[in-house]
């Protein structure tokens, strides 16, 4: 056991950062369009989006996330498709979390009041028009705050990838205490950052969450 | 039926049939670390909660940030932190205690927001009424308030054994031969074939957690009813 400043580890580390916060921006891009498309396929009027829709949500969040990882490492090479670490990583992040996704685009979209939808109808508005114009909008505010804690989930899910040997921060602590014996030291340090950025990743959320309902008329209900 | 593609990759049922009590077996060390897990999650959630709404300040604020650090950090982390650092302060368990208590501490966070909600849901009423007839803060705390929060937590808490029973593959990476690294490392670098070992793992989460999920469903349902 050393007591060593820890100072020297931090540059490997932030490098290892740098590749965890890709990872999570990814994940983050991959999962907001599938949590659109498969929430949006769950209410759809066409019964096979609504299968796919649910076959994918129920695949992905009945497994676990390493399980899903491991499956596209090293299953998928027997089919003819070997991916990249980091692009299985981010794959399986995002499709991961998308399914957790969908389910709140889907809440939020359900939770529009029925009497918008009427209007619309009432109005000639299309059924894409009132999609677009009126449910979404409205449906994203109340999406932001549980979608945040899908960011964050995928934000620690990504410390998985690290046993496919993609160089994020868990994979470099992982070295450096092979070979530093620093252990505490090491992983203090590592958990204090996951944490700022899952806390960075929240604060951001709820941010945006105070920008986009600036003026708009919750309906009396407190968002 | 066989799933082949262009390359040949072909779905072997006799192998697939051949390696399934194994995986079997093992998942009955998956189980029990999630059950052991979940039991101390109830108790470290509990405990949590308590803290959260302590009236002494430093002690609520702690809790408050405990919970947040906890819930902010990757679990790998946290097993990899129980697993390599404690050995050095002299506390060495085995991986698959390590691996319990790295759970239970995870999911305790979680727990103690389920907690809050079941407890802020009880009406004021109550503990105003157990102010009136003088109970003290402990009885009503435990007697009154607790009994009432807790059976509409119950499909959270089911919720929560799920997603704990899906984390548990995560003790493969410290050496717990649970399902996941039975598939991997026992069955796979074995065999060199990976395809039927952990497609059948995904199949046995899908299925275990479908019928959970359900019956989740169903009790919620049954406690609405109730109400």
């Amino acid at each position: 056991m050393s007591f060593a400043p820890p100072f020297d580890l931090l540059p490997p580390l932030l490098v290892g950062l740098g590749k965890t916060l890709q990872l999570t921006a990814g994940g983050i891009l991959l999962c907001v369009l599938l949590a659109l498309f498969a929430g949006l396929g769950k209410v759809s009027g066409i019964p096979p989006l609504r299968w796919l829709a649910n076959i994918y949500v129920e695949i992905f969040r009945g497994t676990s996330a390493l399980v899903q990882l491991f499956w596209f490492f090293f299953v998928l090479p027997f089919f003819g498709v070997s991916l990249e670490p980091m692009l299985a990583g981010i794959l399986v992040l995002g499709l991961n979390s998308g399914a957790y996704g969908a389910e709140v685009v889907r809440g939020a979209i359900q939770a529009v009041s029925h009497g918008q939808k009427e209007a619309a109808t009432a109005l000639g508005f299309t059924p894409r028009q009132t999609l677009w114009r009126i449910l979404l909008p409205q449906a994203v505010v109340s999406m932001l705050p549980p979608m945040s804690n899908v960011f964050i989930e995928l934000l620690k899910n990504s410390a998985l990838v690290s046993v496919i040997s993609v160089h994020d921060l868990t994979f470099v602590a992982q070295i450096h205490r092979a070979d530093s014996l620093r252990t505490t030291a090491i992983f203090s340090i590592v958990l204090v950052l996951y944490f700022a950025v899952a806390q960075g990743l929240s604060r951001g959320m709820s941010f945006l969450e105070k920008r986009l309902s600036r003026g708009r008329d919750l309906g009396g209900v407190k968002a | 039926m066989n799933l082949s593609l262009a390359t040949g990759a072909q779905w072997d049922w006799a192998f697939a049939w051949e390696i399934l009590p194994q995986l079997l077996s093992a998942m009955r060390v998956t189980v029990t670390a999630t059950l052991l897990g979940m039991s101390l999650a109830v108790f470290g959630g509990l405990l949590l909660v308590m803290m959260r709404r302590s009236h002494i300040k430093t002690l609520s604020r702690s809790g408050y940030w405990t919970i947040e650090f906890i819930r902010g950090t990757p679990l790998l982390i946290q097993l990899y932190f129980f697993y390599y650092v404690l050995p050095e302060y002299g506390l060495q368990q085995s991986a698959m205690v390590t691996g319990v208590l790295a759970l239970g501490l995870h999911y305790s966070s979680y727990m103690a927001e389920v907690y809050r909600a079941g407890i802020d849901a009880v009406p004021k009423g109550q503990w105003e009424a157990a102010t009136a007839l003088n109970f003290p803060p402990k009885r009503t705390f435990f007697t009154l308030i607790l009994p009432q929060a807790i059976p509409p937590i119950v499909p959270a808490s089911g919720n929560y054994l799920v997603a704990m029973f899906k984390d548990s593959v995560l003790l493969s990476t410290i050496t717990v031969t649970e399902v996941l690294y039975t598939a991997r490392d026992d069955i796979g670098s074995d065999r060199f074939r990976y395809l039927e070992p952990l497609t059948l793992v995904g199949v046995l989460f899908l299925i275990v957690s479908l019928i959970s999920v359900a019956g989740i469903r169903r009790l919620e349902r049954h406690l609405e009813k109730k109400r």
